[in-house]
């Protein structure tokens, strides 16, 4: 789990995770929000439906998959929050059409 | 992006030390410049965030984080056309270049191109490295620099290499709790023939300070083995034995792994430049000479993606790749900063380098993990299963994959790549060189088929799909 340092703060954006209104904070990329957010497990494998979070943070490993306004298979620690958002943890692999 | 041309001088791939600081030279000789790169904003990894931190106090992160800040500052203000949020995906040696921006695809051509893709943390592939709870030591580094969180509960950091003392150091200043720090370097003796070059290294005092620093507030444990992470659906305790000892275990909410980095090699390797096997970093190197400038015309590679060397030297590398573009394409262009001093710059900060490979150089059974292990944490496929396909005949990562699917997943072999290597050269008791690595091609990152297929279409592509 993480907590944000007190110095850190900023303008709060409403976001939907999982359909659940949360406040994230604007400038966070989505997996650094569900992370502040104690959302620990961003996704579900696609083999064995092992939970799995944000691994490296940088866009190489792929374990932070969400699905982002409708959208599967978005890279979580790429992609900044935006007021609005609905941001879902994503099982299994991407859906067909999201 | 209706403003992006379709050809440019230079295209820097990469907004790093390395890429900031060519982009900026070739935007300052008349050169039409554009940088590439998939963050929101400048840095790359080692100054992650500089621009946008909201971590303000100096003193958390350092004055070698901050000295960042003036070459983005210095980029920004060049002109070049900077275009964050941008995934390349394609390099051809034509130097055509695909890249996918707020999800649509463009292609573009350049008359030179400057790879900046930097490094990525080595895998350290342990038992349960997939639970969440675990991640690398530079991801927590990454979420401090861009978000200012730092982990809350029972914190360990395990591993070996220069960053994982930085974050440890970091997390100290922030106010962050550490329990504990797990060494897991070995057989450091051989390193010592390397020191004398690395007492004259800036790395040696400011690296020393930094270890002292953090042994006297952190119990560090050292001849880590046997590591691995426990929990259910998160990771609940870490497990380990000292050389010898009996096995220990370590209640924790949080555990950063990192065991040093290696050259981002994918975007090269499929564009079909030569890599080779380099034992002393244990990685993928490319063959480049001492501007960066490989075997393909008009293309170069500057920064951590050509050898490990650190931020401060990627900066000397770019200015050097920037300036044989300007060279190139400007010959007689002024205002060029002095090559002697920026070579001068890069000799001094190279010095030592060795030793520092070799006192970090990640212990074998890190590299190579037991049979039950996840290698492949994309496909979930173990060691063993890797191992035991050198008896079906596989010579190396592309005939095995074909069994195992393992590097065919979203991240293309980025977390498994070098561990399936360095597993079959052992099977087979050869070289890795001889092993090889998987045959990267485009698109080096996932892209979709609707991106693909809403690029604009030329006459050819037409007249190849009629009937």
């Amino acid at each position: 789990m993480f907590r944000r340092l007190p110095d850190a703060n900023a303008a709060m954006i409403a976001v939907t995770i999982d359909g659940r209104a949360a406040q994230v904070r604007a400038g966070d990329t989505v997996a650094a929000a569900l992370l502040s957010a104690g959302i620990l497990a961003s996704r579900a494998a696609d083999v064995s439906g092992a939970p799995r979070a944000p691994y490296c943070m940088m866009g190489v490993c792929f374990e932070c998959l969400v699905t982002v306004d409708g959208v599967g298979n978005r890279q979580g620690c790429l992609v900044p929050v935006a007021a609005g958002m609905r941001i879902e943890t994503q099982h299994g692999r991407r859906e067909a059409g999201r | 992006m209706t403003d992006l041309r379709e050809t440019y001088d230079v295209a820097v791939i990469g907004a790093g030390p390395a890429g900031m600081a060519a982009a900026t030279v070739c935007v300052r000789a008349g050169l039409a410049t554009v940088l590439f790169d998939e963050q929101a904003s400048p840095g790359g990894q080692i100054y992650r965030a500089v621009t946008t931190s909201p971590v303000k106090r100096g003193t958390v992160l350092g004055a070698d984080y901050w000295v960042g800040g003036e070459v983005a500052q210095e980029f920004l203000a060049s002109g070049a056309h900077y275009v964050p949020g941008a995934t390349v995906w394609n390099l051809t040696r034509e130097r055509e270049i695909g890249i996918s921006v707020a999800g649509a695809a463009h292609l573009l051509r350049a008359e030179r191109v400057i790879v900046a893709t930097g490094a990525l943390e080595r895998p350290f592939p342990i038992p349960g490295w997939t639970l969440p709870g675990v991640m690398t030591a530079g991801a927590g580094q990454i979420l401090l620099k861009s978000a200012g969180l730092v982990p809350d509960g029972r914190t360990v950091l395990a591993g070996c290499g220069p960053l994982l003392w930085l974050i440890a150091w970091q997390y100290l200043n922030a106010g962050a709790r550490i329990d504990a720090i797990l060494d897991t370097g070995a057989n450091r003796a051989g390193a010592w023939r390397h020191a004398p070059p690395f007492m004259l290294s800036p790395y040696l005092l400011k690296g020393l300070r930094l270890l002292l620093a953090v042994r006297r507030r952190v119990p560090v444990i050292a001849n880590v083995v046997d590591l691995r992470a426990e929990g259910h659906d998160r990771v609940e305790a870490v497990a380990f034995r000292t050389a010898g000892g009996a096995e220990q275990q370590l209640a924790v909410d949080n555990l950063f792994m990192h065991q040093g980095v290696v050259p981002n090699v994918n975007l090269a390797m499929a564009a079909g430049i030569e890599h080779r096997w380099d034992d002393g970093q244990l990685c993928w190197r490319p063959v480049v000479d001492a501007e960066g400038t490989t075997a393909i015309a008009g293309i170069a590679i500057a920064g951590d993606g050509a050898g490990i060397a650190g931020a401060e030297a990627a900066q000397a590398y770019g200015l050097l790749a920037g300036h044989a573009a300007v060279r190139a394409l400007r010959p007689g262009a002024r205002g060029l900063a002095p090559e002697a001093a920026v070579r001068a710059r890069l000799k001094r900060t190279l010095r030592g380098r060795a030793f520092l490979d070799a006192y970090y150089r990640p212990a074998e059974p890190f590299r190579r993990p037991a049979r039950d292990t996840l290698a492949c944490r994309c496909e979930e496929v173990t060691a063993g299963q890797i191992i035991d396909t050198v008896a079906l005949g596989c010579t190396g990562p592309n005939q095995m994959k074909a069994f195992l699917r393992c590097g065919m997943g979203p991240c293309q072999g980025r977390l498994c790549g070098l561990t399936v290597t360095e597993l079959i050269a052992q099977a087979r008791g050869v070289a890795p060189q001889e092993v090889g690595y998987y045959r990267l091609r485009p698109p080096v990152k996932p892209i979709t088929l609707a991106e693909l297929a809403a690029l604009p279409k030329n006459e050819a592509a037409l007249r190849s799909v009629a009937r």
